[in-house]
């Protein structure tokens, strides 16, 4: 953080992008904001309302559906230094401007021998739960976290929305920038002032002794509620928030196991090749030798994801499971509390 | 505005002379039914019994009934998520329908897809689809598998695709288009024109906001049609679809109509003008049609009156049905994942370990 502040807020995640957004577009004019609706509309989640009548449509451009080509004249236009900042609708149609992330915005700099920089911020929502099947309930980031050349953040509360994307939008290479479609409206604390978080670094947000939860995004919100509800059965869980998943900041992850000996993660998405599995992978050469358990993971049924309420309910990880998994870890049945 | 820049003469049937009241009156009672329909899946969104997005062919009726008038049972349809009244005049029970967007295993796709995923094989009513252009590479290749599985001419099938405004803005149109146009594919490309995508005008959508000119850049005949006549539209989709089965030629078929309401249900369309839901409003096809049967002789004022009746009893009862069926077995929920048993294929639920420890 690079500015001391003591007053601070209670606002929503959606307002702290908001806010973000209004102050960095007035503080560096290579900002502008680019994507499907953002502007007139005020964007499908309502992240960018009033910018358009403040900033004007030359600064915040409403594209039309063209996904492979705003994204793509997006990083053109931070190739020659602007510092575009695009709204994807959600993570999902981001599939059709793939290429151009990922052969492209990712490569550049290595490719041409660091000649060239792609400050360029993505902003997308994942998740599902809201009944919206299987195309448009996804979670797709471990697709990007998998590119070298890509930077993924996901913020989890409303202070690191702000400090996030201050530094996504600061930052010289590409950052994904991770929303969940249910963290919109949630509220916290909010510092006032400049915050700018450092890319690449976990949080422990709760501190505990006996089990490590590892989440991010909507995730931590989850594992946070289950591990103060298992606090009341005399369960110490401390919760490590990754915040970002490129880089991955293993050092906390691993100190955190090191210290408790259990570990579980908690993700939206699918298990096989997942997060989940990038991290158990992590413990297992980090912190081996502490381990009294196997990690386990609680993830997504693998299958794509049903629009009627029952199975997309059973298909999606909740607090129960991710409650019952670290009781399963710790050993310690459900009944016996 | 969009209003002002679409040329189309007022909102009412012209071409109602010589063609037979029964067909008028037919034509009618779908353009009811649709109405219907989705005027009660909007309430039953607000009873929150219908959940996700749910976009309606609110104002599209004339559209609707034109283009399921000139598609024939062996012909098959791709259209985007604006797909209830489409699948309902494919035939596809109102039960099915509704069943569907309550997400019960009665649904046309199991409940599986909701709203936006209509789908028969059946009354070949090859799919609703959510993302934007999605279902156009599909339409473009099931054209292509006619091509291989049947001679041209007047009994062949041919592809209907459906697609917005705003949807002829991506990449995947220009690409099948093009495709369409080299392979001589027979396919019919349908511009559902509301003025609209979401809350972006045409005007601000596309550099040439003459949508049926695009078949331009790919040999391919545009042609662009008052959504508002009912017959107007059923005649030249016929045409297109003739051209299609008898010349594979493909064809660009813009259709001019109006959004009555938000994209979808929970839009309440704020950014509108007022001037632009005025004329929504007074182009509204349902009642002028209604209107002009009228005063043509063809109904009687308590003939329309029963027919919407009919529509709403019609509803009412696919409703009745759709709230009784059950909802899919959790015990099916890898059901559809692979066609054929595969070894090791993924079955736990959330928070079931994947491997015995010990
Ligand atoms: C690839 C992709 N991008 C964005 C969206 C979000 N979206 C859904 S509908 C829509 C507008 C489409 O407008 P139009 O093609 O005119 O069809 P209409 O809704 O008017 O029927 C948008 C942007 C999407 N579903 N898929
Ligand atoms: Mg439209």
């Amino acid at each position: 953080m690079t500015e001391t502040v003591n007053t601070s807020r209670t606002i929503t995640y959606r307002q702290a992008l908001n806010e973000t957004l209004r102050a960095e577009l007035e503080r560096d004019e290579k900002v502008f904001l680019v994507g499907e609706e953002i502007g007139v509309f005020e964007g499908s989640y309502k992240i960018t309302a009033g910018l358009l009548e403040d900033f004007g449509p030359e600064r915040v451009l409403d594209a039309p559906i063209a996904e492979e080509g705003f994204v793509g004249a997006a990083l053109g236009a931070a190739m020659l230094g602007m510092r575009p900042v695009v709204e994807i609708m959600t993570i999902n149609f981001s599939l059709i401007a793939i290429d151009q992330i990922v052969n492209h915005a990712a490569k550049m700099r290595s490719m041409f021998a660091g000649q060239v920089s792609i400050p360029l911020v993505i902003r997308m929502p994942g998740g599902g739960g809201q009944q919206l099947a299987a195309t448009h309930s996804q979670n797709l980031e471990v697709w990007y976290a998998h590119i070298p050349g890509l930077k993924v953040v996901a913020p989890s509360t409303p202070a690191d929305a702000k400090a996030l994307l201050t530094a996504a939008i600061r930052d010289d290479d590409p950052v994904i920038f991770l929303e969940n479609l249910s963290l919109y409206s949630a509220k916290g604390e909010v510092p006032d002032g400049e915050q700018v978080a450092e890319i690449g670094k976990a949080a422990v947000v709760k501190t505990g002794t006996d089990l490590t939860i590892v989440s991010y995004s909507r995730g931590t919100t989850t594992a946070l509620e289950v591990a103060h509800q298992l606090e009341g059965e005399g369960l110490s869980i401390e919760v490590v928030d990754l915040r970002s998943l490129r880089p991955l900041d293993r050092d906390t992850i691993c100190a955190s196991v090191r210290k408790t000996g259990h570990a579980v993660v908690f993700e939206d998405d699918w298990l096989s090749y997942g997060i989940g599995a990038e991290i158990s992978a992590t413990i297992g050469e980090g912190a081996f030798d502490f381990l009294d358990a196997p990690v386990r993971r609680v993830a997504a049924a693998e299958v794509p994801l049903p629009y009627a309420k029952a199975l997309e309910k059973a298909a999606l990880p909740s607090a129960a499971d991710l409650a019952r998994v670290v009781r399963e870890v710790l050993n310690i049945s459900s009944n016996d509390k | 505005m969009a209003a002002k820049a679409r040329t189309r003469p007022k909102a009412v049937v012209e071409s109602t002379g010589g063609e037979p009241a029964d067909t008028l009156r037919d034509y009618y009672e779908r353009m009811s039914l649709v109405r219907a329909f989705e005027l009660r899946s909007s309430e039953m969104y607000a009873r929150a019994k219908i959940g996700g997005y749910c976009h309606l062919n609110l104002g599209e009726e004339a559209t609707v009934v034109g283009l399921m008038a000139a598609i024939e049972a062996r012909d098959y349809l791709f259209t985007g998520y604006r797909d209830h009244g489409y699948a309902l005049l494919r035939g596809l029970a109102p039960e099915r329908v509704m069943a569907e967007l309550f997400g019960k295993v009665t649904g046309v796709s199991g409940g599986r897809g909701g709203s936006m995923h209509l789908f028969d094989e059946e009354t070949r009513l090859f799919g609703g689809y959510g993302i934007v252009g999605g279902q156009i590479p599909p339409a473009t290749g099931a054209a292509l598998a006619l091509k291989f599985q049947e001679a041209a001419g007047p009994d062949a099938a041919a592809v209907m695709c459906l697609l917005g405004d705003g949807t002829t803005n991506i990449g995947a149109f220009h690409e099948s288009l093009n495709l369409a146009g080299l392979w001589k594919l027979p396919i019919v490309y349908v511009i559902v024109n509301n003025g609209l995508g979401m809350g972006t005008t045409v005007e601000k959508a596309s550099a040439e906001p003459d949508l049926y000119k695009r078949g331009a850049s790919y040999r391919m005949p545009g042609i662009r049609v008052d959504g508002d006549d009912v017959l107007a539209v059923r005649d030249a989709a016929r045409d297109a679809l003739k051209q299609a089965r008898e010349s594979r030629q493909p064809v660009l078929l813009e259709v001019m109509c109006y959004r009555l309401r938000g994209h979808s249900v929970v839009d309440p369309a704020r950014y509108r003008s007022s001037e632009d839901t005025t004329i929504a409003q007074q182009s509204d096809p349902v009642p002028s049609f209604r209107a002009e049967l009228i005063a043509s002789g063809v109904l009687s004022e308590a003939d329309a009156a029963a027919i919407d009746d009919a529509a709403d009893a019609r509803v009412s009862e696919a409703v009745v049905f759709a709230d009784g069926s059950p909802e899919p077995d959790v015990a099916d929920l890898f059901k559809y994942v692979y066609a054929t048993p595969v070894a090791n294929a993924p079955a736990a639920l959330p928070g079931e370990p994947v491997m015995d420890a010990l």
